[in-house]
């Protein structure tokens, strides 16, 4: 009998293969799948049990944090309400996460630790999130806020030598805390005319107008084309791209040098500057200045768009022969930027004219108190040489000191700036004011949607001054 | 060295791995736990269960030292590994169930040791062959009496009376394999010798072959009364393998497969569906062909999709002891439904990864590995079929609830001998082993001193 007693153990080894073959098959082969399918509802139940990280401002507020309730659920908490809104977003279970929540989910989940010992992953380990310090500031995100007063807009504002975001304010906010009540969320999420859930800062694109004339005026100045002083005719109107191009006001100011052209953002000469410049010259600085891709922040790239010349089929570079250029030399033409990028141009130019990578979390610190990374600034490119960024600076502080940007002016400081005033709806005088700026090493972008009869000059200035103070303060 | 000094050094791993075992869970909830108080009781209670684990081993080693000298010295420390890393496991899932399977361990060893002294000769289990078939028929039967029964997922599979409560299967078991060792001794030679070819097949004696078609009849009913595929699968597959192994004839087990095919897919046919019960087995094959279906994976479903859900979990290492998520957060509900019976397996896999699961299964093999060496070994037929019959029922247990919990077969509930909790579990395999090991005493014993 012993030879089919050896066969029988043979098929038992043979079928407790199977079982390994299979086992394999569900940890290994087919675990992914497993943990994709609608039904696995462990990964978001395991979330639930992970103390999350802290979010703080740089002045050590305290953003987003998380509770522990009954049992071993955790659930997070926003201190600050809707003023962190939009940069910070929310983390919930039953809606999912935006913001930094998302962006940085995995340092907030303890998920990059990469340091495990045997032991520890025997034993397992506890996981415990890390701590984000942000550069956000506390102060000036108020100030932001209340300048703004409600009006739907947005502020930006940038340490313009390291990248780090300051301010970003986008109105309206919204409330993180309580929104994973679904129908609060439904009714936010569906509202299309305010749109609170959508950050303007970064995922919604404005005509820049005259704020863009500083990006021209980059182009002319490093392609060694013109110097502040050239001159320029500068009649009430020209003929850009086969259709009259008038200035704001119908004003003829003769011929005048750029500086002047800035200081008093005159249309015409810039419209020329821009076609004398060519398709090519043009796309290629605002390139440089970061149009065309979306911003490198740490921020959820499906809450970013690129600026840049936006048709009805998406955006079109500017060598395109259906782009309208002289009126994109002024902020015109189908041209549409965010916040964030015409910030990114204050700074750039601020920063003697390199473009610093765009950065919202400062530090990581772990459970244990250690800070494990301190984001460290990165060049993103050299945009313009720290000549002419030097020279263009010194156009635009005139434009503060002299010209449509006085509101903006700061007592002691030296404001360099420059206004915009996008015309949305000629007929009834509806406008998207501008503003951007920076003093020393602190830029701010600054728009207010559809304010009727509203100027850059008169309504986004004073908000700059405003935040540029508070951020001045520190 | 003699076998038993063999018995106590393999029991060193066994003591290291309950050690070692309990520690990382110790550590693991010590983690969790702020207060000191709670983790002074855990330690203390980690500690006595570890060591009263191992003095009971000590002493059973003692006494089969004296009992057994000759035994097998592997299947006993095999087993010891097999419960305790069960223990470990089930006192992750809830130390208070780890208590109560301790006491289980321990009745389970005193039977062990009652069989052992008091049986003393187990060719004397041959005489009362058919009191052992019709108690184990009763047995099996019992879950469905009006009073006594206890019904769990559909299936009957629970006896109690007043206080007490067992599961009769895994008893039966053991009883189903006695008899059909007695029986298949007799019958074996006429079984072969009278067996007619027709059409090209062996075709056994019905005269002889009758009782055993009482036995695939009694499956079948099973089947249906019973509503336990799992057990069913188990008996068939073990009374198939002795049929082997008494006859070397594979032709009688194509026939005996033929027949269980014949009676599943009547019973899963529409002309089966008249008869009670036959719905739950229907579903449970439903249920295994896709489990993720929609409307299926919320309900019936629900058990092994999270099954697989958990193993996915685990990986190649596993997410470590006391890691694997089975309550809600919160408690307000169970995630991975009998971790601590049925999906045992998965909770393992889980904490412990592909390598952890594959080294319970290559323990379960080598346990299979002795039992048929025990069987090679052993010179008269009944305990040949008796070692075989032991070993195969055990192998085919660990693949019945394997299989189900990995999606090689539907998923029933059959416990993990030695490693899922349960008193009747426990206790009906140390039965299982002290028979193992008496045939193996005397079977080594006969070849040492002829």
């Amino acid at each position: 009998m012993n030879g089919p007693i050896i066969r029988l153990f043979g098929l038992v080894v043979l079928l407790f293969a199977v079982l390994v073959a299979f086992t394999s098959r569900w940890t290994v082969f087919e675990a992914e799948a497993l943990r994709d399918n609608p039904a696995n509802r462990r990964g978001l139940l395991a979330e639930q049990r992970i103390p999350r990280g802290a979010i703080r401002t740089a002045d050590g507020k305290l953003i987003a944090r998380s509770v522990k309730g009954r049992g071993d659920v955790y659930s997070r908490r926003y201190p600050l309400g809707e003023l962190f809104g939009h940069p910070v977003g929310y983390s919930y279970t039953t809606i999912g996460r935006s913001g930094l929540e998302a962006s940085e989910n995995e340092v907030l989940t303890g998920q990059s630790d990469e340091l495990v010992t045997a032991l520890q992953s025997l034993v397992g380990r506890r996981q415990e999130g890390s701590d984000i310090v942000t550069t956000l500031d506390s102060g000036a995100q108020e100030v932001a806020r209340r300048a703004l007063q409600g009006r739907t807009g947005a502020v930006v504002a940038l340490d313009a030598d390291t990248g780090g975001v300051r301010v970003m304010y986008s109105s309206p906010g919204y409330d993180p805390s309580g929104l994973d009540d679904t129908k609060t969320y439904s009714r936010l999420s569906r509202d299309d005319t305010a749109r609170p859930l959508v950050n303007r800062a970064t995922f919604d694109a404005f005509p820049p107008g005259s704020t863009f004339k500083p990006v021209t005026a980059a182009a002319a100045l490093d392609s060694g084309r013109y110097q502040p002083s050239s001159t320029v005719s500068a009649p009430s109107e020209k003929v850009i791209s086969g259709v009259p191009l008038r200035n704001f006001g119908g004003e003829d100011f003769g011929t005048i040098d750029l500086t002047t052209a800035l200081t008093k953002s005159v249309n015409t000469v810039w419209a020329e500057v821009g076609v004398k410049l060519g398709r090519r010259r043009m796309q290629e600085y605002m390139e440089r200045f970061g149009f065309y891709e979306k911003p490198e922040l740490d921020y959820p790239r499906g809450q970013m768009i690129a600026s840049g010349v936006r048709k009805r089929d998406g955006l079109k570079k500017v060598t395109s022969d259906s782009v309208d250029l002289g009126r994109v030399a002024i902020g015109q033409g189908d041209l549409a930027a965010t916040p964030l990028q015409m910030a990114m141009v204050a700074a750039t130019i601020a920063n003697d004219g390199v473009r610093m990578k765009p950065h919202i979390v400062s530090r990581i610190v772990d459970p244990d108190g250690r800070t494990t990374d301190r984001i460290r600034p990165k060049r993103a490119a050299r945009v313009i040489s720290a000549d002419a960024a030097r020279e263009l600076a010194e156009m635009m502080k005139n434009v503060v000191r002299e010209g449509t940007g006085t509101a903006a002016a700061l007592e002691g400081l030296e404001v360099a700036g420059k206004t915009g005033t996008a015309e949305i709806d000629i007929a009834r005088r509806i406008n998207d004011p501008w503003f951007i700026g920076f003093v020393n090493d602190t830029a701010v972008a600054v728009v207010v949607e559809r304010v009727q009869g509203g100027q850059g000059g008169t309504v986004a200035a004073p908000i700059a001054k405003d935040v540029l103070q508070a951020l001045g303060e520190r | 060295m003699t076998a038993r000094n063999r018995e106590l050094i393999a029991l060193i791993p066994a003591s290291l791995l309950v050690s070692a075992g309990f520690a990382a869970v110790f550590i693991s909830q010590d983690a969790t736990l702020s207060t000191a108080a709670r983790t002074q009781e855990l330690s203390n209670l980690s500690l006595t269960i570890g060591g009263v684990f191992l003095a009971l081993c000590l002493a059973v080693h003692i006494v089969l030292r004296f009992a057994l000298p000759h035994a097998d010295p592997y299947l006993f420390p095999l087993v010891a590994v097999l419960a305790c890393f069960g223990l470990v496991v089930i006192y992750r899932i809830d130390d208070e169930l780890a208590r109560e399977q301790a006491q289980w361990f321990v009745v389970g060893l005193v039977l062990f040791v009652a069989t052992i002294v008091g049986l003393r000769d187990f060719r004397k289990l041959e005489r009362y062959r058919y009191t052992i078939a019709a108690a184990s028929l009763i047995l099996l039967l019992l879950p469905r009496v009006p009073g006594v029964g206890q019904q769990a997922n559909g299936a009957y599979l629970g006896v109690g009376i007043g206080p007490i409560s067992f599961q009769p299967a895994e008893f039966a078991k053991i009883a189903l394999v006695v008899f059909l060792a007695a029986y298949l001794k007799d019958t074996r030679q006429v079984l072969v010798l009278g067996a007619r070819r027709f059409l090209g097949v062996t075709i056994p004696p019905l005269k002889h072959f009758g009782p055993v078609l009482v036995i695939w009849g009694a499956t079948m009913l099973m089947l249906v009364f019973i509503r336990d595929l799992g057990s069913s699968l188990m008996f068939y597959g073990a009374f198939m393998a002795l049929l082997y192994v008494a006859t070397n004839r594979l032709s009688f087990v194509t026939i005996g497969l033929g027949l269980f095919a014949l009676g599943a897919w009547f019973i899963a046919s529409p002309a089966g569906r008249v008869l009670p019960g036959t719905g739950q087995v229907e579903d449970r094959v439903n249920i295994w062909l896709d489990p993720f279906a929609r409307g299926v994976v919320e309900k019936e479903g629900y058990q092994l999709a999270q099954s697989l859900f958990a193993q996915a979990d685990g990986g190649l290492f596993g997410t470590g002891f006391g890691q694997a998520l089975i309550t809600q957060p919160g408690g307000k509900g169970v995630i991975l439904p009998a971790p601590e019976t049925d999906l045992i397996y998965a909770v393992i896999t889980n904490e412990l990864g592909l390598a952890g699961a594959c080294g319970l299964i290559v323990v379960y093999l080598l346990f299979a590995q002795r039992g048929f060496k025990v069987a090679m070994l052993a010179r008269d037929s009944f305990s040949k079929l008796l070692a075989t019959g032991l070993a195969a029922v055990f192998a085919l247990q660990v693949f019945v609830i394997v299989g189900g919990v990995t999606r090689v077969i539907p998923l029933t509930g059959v416990t993990l001998p030695f490693v899922s909790y349960g008193g009747s579990s426990i206790v009906a395999n140390f039965v299982l082993l002290a028979l193992l090991l008496m045939v193996s005493d005397r079977a080594r014993r006969e070849a040492v001193e002829p």
